[in-house]
């Protein structure tokens, strides 16, 4: 269960490193880099608080991942959570911040 | 390292739910009180509210009291809790409750404008921006200055009185000292002791936060406070691999366990948080798991809510669910037990405290998943454990600080940090290896996954025997830095917490909760430990204390 930081998308802003609560998040030569995916909780913390949605999550293969990422679009009133399949096809679920869960 | 200080009225260690509401408290209620708030990451994502939470799992709704939620905690932990404890905090919740919708948690609202409940001790909201919310609040407190990235290793104590802690600014790369008058503490529970469901590339995907590592639990045995209930271990029943709860499923949706022949089986084993763990245990020993929760035939709608609710405080499942095609709707959801847990938020476990939050040092408090005898705080419980905490702790604070002489004190952190310090080490081991050593101990000996929960006093030897030897040898660990000092400390706060553990498991021959703790030397329910198992770490040595169950507060804090 881990992240992946897309290099070439990341802006530097070290906005990620702030929020992870393990504090595996640093800058490497002006770019987000994980020390070690194995320490990832999963929080999506940091793909949240991405501006560029250079962070994707993913399910490793030990959780019966099968390539798929998913990406956060975070704004004052909803996350768009966008999901990448290895085929290249893309789904979408919005979760409204003012609406609360059903269950 | 450099070595920097800073002083304060009231320090906080740990920014969780417990930390960031006491913060509040003191920001709000007492702006005459400088308060120092430190926690090893950012307050706005740190703990165990990182990915969001579901509901608000402990409120009173209409037609319930406090004393009704008192007494389902004390049947759901077969009698061993502190009712006093309890019933401050049930007292508590709705008021906290109250205050988190002002800040701008969105609760789920009735027609009449009530809270919209899930079953009646429980509340629905959307809890995913629960953190951020709460930590903007206590920036927004004049009196509370926030230290982030500062990893406290151990408290200064003089003469018996805690009067501050020490840390590691892991982005400065110091060592900072924090002076105060009195401190709370609340680093939540421990993880990371018993080897996880994934040990490998997923070995951090565990149901409680990893970076709560015991460091709380740690600090106060080695300063001599007495610890109780260890014991009690959670262990969580999770939807398999994600380790997402499954109460939104079970409670929410409303739908029951169910092992691979389809059959019901719930009604054989009982009903409190333990049996149903202990259910899924037994039918998979029994030949007839994997188990399952029945989802298979629910509407589109309802699996289209579940998505949105994973989402909002568990995303893996969502992404599980759509990457995997077993959606809730066409496929049974499996379920699994997770390692053992010291949380004392949802069990027992932590600091033995009076009905103010106050612990067996003087000048410290405890509130939140490290404090003891109060079992199901949950969010809101640890805010009312903060809160209490807070103006306790503000009592105390009252009172002048007593003069010290910090030179001992800091040349002994100085040299203590120093002697972990380096780029080169002696030793072929690494802290990964033997945190890795450590949690296969507990897993085979010490009634881990691998052994189905269960021990015996032969097996709680041999556990004992290998975390010796470990931290023997996490004596011989260097780091070129202070995250890797970071690990080290962790380490060895954990070894720590096994240690006491061990001594707890092997304290009580019964198997009270079976699934959380099962001692096989011992199988029933004896009438001699309707007592609490407490203890202190005494020249290296863990000291068992029994206490009778209703203890008073001056015999708590005596
Ligand atoms: C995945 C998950 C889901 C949950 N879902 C729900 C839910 O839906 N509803 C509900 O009511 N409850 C839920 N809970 C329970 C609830 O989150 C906890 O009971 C609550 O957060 C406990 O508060 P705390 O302050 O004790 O610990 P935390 O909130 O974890 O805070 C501990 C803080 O201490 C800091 N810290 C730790 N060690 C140190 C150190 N050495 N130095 C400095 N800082 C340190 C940590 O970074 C952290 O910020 C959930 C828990 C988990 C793990
Ligand atoms: S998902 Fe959470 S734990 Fe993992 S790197 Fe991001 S913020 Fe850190
Ligand atoms: S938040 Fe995004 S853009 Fe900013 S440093 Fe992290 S990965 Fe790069």
């Amino acid at each position: 269960m881990s992240i992946a930081i897309e290099k070439h998308k990341c802006v530097g802003c070290g906005r990620c490193t702030e929020v992870c609560p393990g504090n595996l998040l640093q800058m490497r030569n002006r770019k987000a880099a994980i020390r070690d995916v194995r320490d990832c909780w999963g929080c999506t913390a940091c793909v949240k608080e991405c501006p560029r949605k250079a962070i994707y999550y993913y399910l490793a293969a030990d959780l019966g991942g099968r390539g798929g990422r998913l990406y956060a679009e975070n704004n004052e009133k909803e996350i768009k959570w966008q999901m990448q399949w290895p085929d290249g096809s893309k789904e979408e679920i919005v979760t409204a911040k003012q609406e609360a869960n059903q269950y | 390292m450099n070595v920097r200080e800073e002083q304060a009225d009231i320090l906080l260690i740990g920014g969780g739910a417990a930390g960031c509401y006491a913060a509040l408290t003191l920001g709000e209620k007492h702006p005459e009180l400088n308060v120092l708030l430190v926690d090893k990451a950012n307050i706005k994502r740190s703990g165990c509210l990182a990915a969001g939470v579901n509901a608000l799992n402990a409120y009173i709704t209409p037609g319930h009291t406090p004393q009704d939620y008192v007494d389902y905690a004390k049947e759901d932990a077969a009698g061993i809790v502190r009712e006093d404890l309890l019933l401050s905090m049930s007292e508590g919740l709705n008021d906290v409750t109250a205050k988190l919708e002002k800040l701008g948690l969105v609760i789920q609202k009735n027609p009449d404008g009530s809270y919209a409940a899930r079953g009646w001790r429980n509340i629905k909201i959307n809890g995913e921006n629960i953190k951020p919310i709460l930590a903007k609040a206590v920036l927004d407190q004049s009196n509370v200055n926030v230290r982030n990235h500062v990893n406290i290793v151990d408290y200064l104590v003089v003469d018996g009185k805690v009067c501050g802690a020490w840390g590691l600014d892991l982005k400065q790369e110091e060592i900072v000292l924090f002076i105060a008058k009195a401190v709370i503490c609340a680093t939540g529970g421990a993880a990371g002791l018993y080897q996880p469901n994934h040990p490998g590339t997923s070995r951090h995907k565990m149901w409680y936060s990893p970076f709560n590592t015991g460091a709380g639990y740690a600090m106060g045995l080695r300063a001599g406070a007495e610890m109780t209930t260890f014991e009690m271990r959670f262990i969580a029943l999770r939807c398999k691999g994600t380790i997402a709860p499954t109460g939104t499923i079970a409670q929410g949706v409303g739908v029951p366990q169910v092992n691979s022949r389809g059959e019901k089986y719930q009604g054989k084993y009982g009903n409190t948080t333990a049996q149903r763990l202990w259910a899924v245990v037994r039918e998979n020993l029994s030949g007839n798991g994997p188990c399952y929760l029945a989802t298979r035939g629910i509407s589109p709608e309802q699996a289209a809510a579940l998505e949105r609710a994973y989402l909002n405080m568990a995303p893996a499942q969502t992404l599980f669910w759509r990457e995997s095609g077993l959606s809730p709707q066409e496929f049974d959801v499996e379920i699994e037990g997770s390692e053992p847990y010291v949380v004392g938020g949802h069990t027992a476990s932590g600091y033995w405290i009076g009905a103010d939050r106050s612990t067996t040092l003087a000048g410290l408090f405890a509130a939140g998943d490290v404090a003891g005898g109060c079992p199901q705080k949950y969010v809101t419980g640890a805010f009312v454990e903060g809160e209490i905490a807070a103006e306790s702790a503000a009592k105390f604070a009252a009172e002048a600080a007593p003069k010290m002489d910090l030179t001992v004190i800091k040349d002994t952190i100085s040299k203590q940090v120093q002697h972990f310090s380096g780029a080169d080490t002696e030793t072929p081991y690494t802290a990964e290896r033997l945190e890795e050593a450590m949690q296969q101990a507990m897993d085979e000996y010490a009634g881990g996954i691998k052994s189905h929960y269960g021990y015996s006093e032969s097996s709680l030897k041999i556990a004992r025997r290998h975390i010796e030897r470990l931290q023997g040898l996490s004596d011989n660990l260097r780091a070129a830095d202070a995250y890797g000092m970071l690990k080290i400390f962790e380490l060895r706060e954990r070894l720590l917490v096994c240690q006491a553990l061990l001594a707890h498991l092997a304290a009580r021959k019964e198997t009270r909760w079976p699934g959380f703790a099962e001692h096989l030397d011992y199988p029933e329910m004896r009438d001699e430990f309707k007592v609490f198992i407490n203890s202190r770490l005494e020249q290296g040595e863990i000291k068992i204390i029994r206490r009778p169950l209703a203890a008073a507060l001056e015999e708590a804090v005596s």
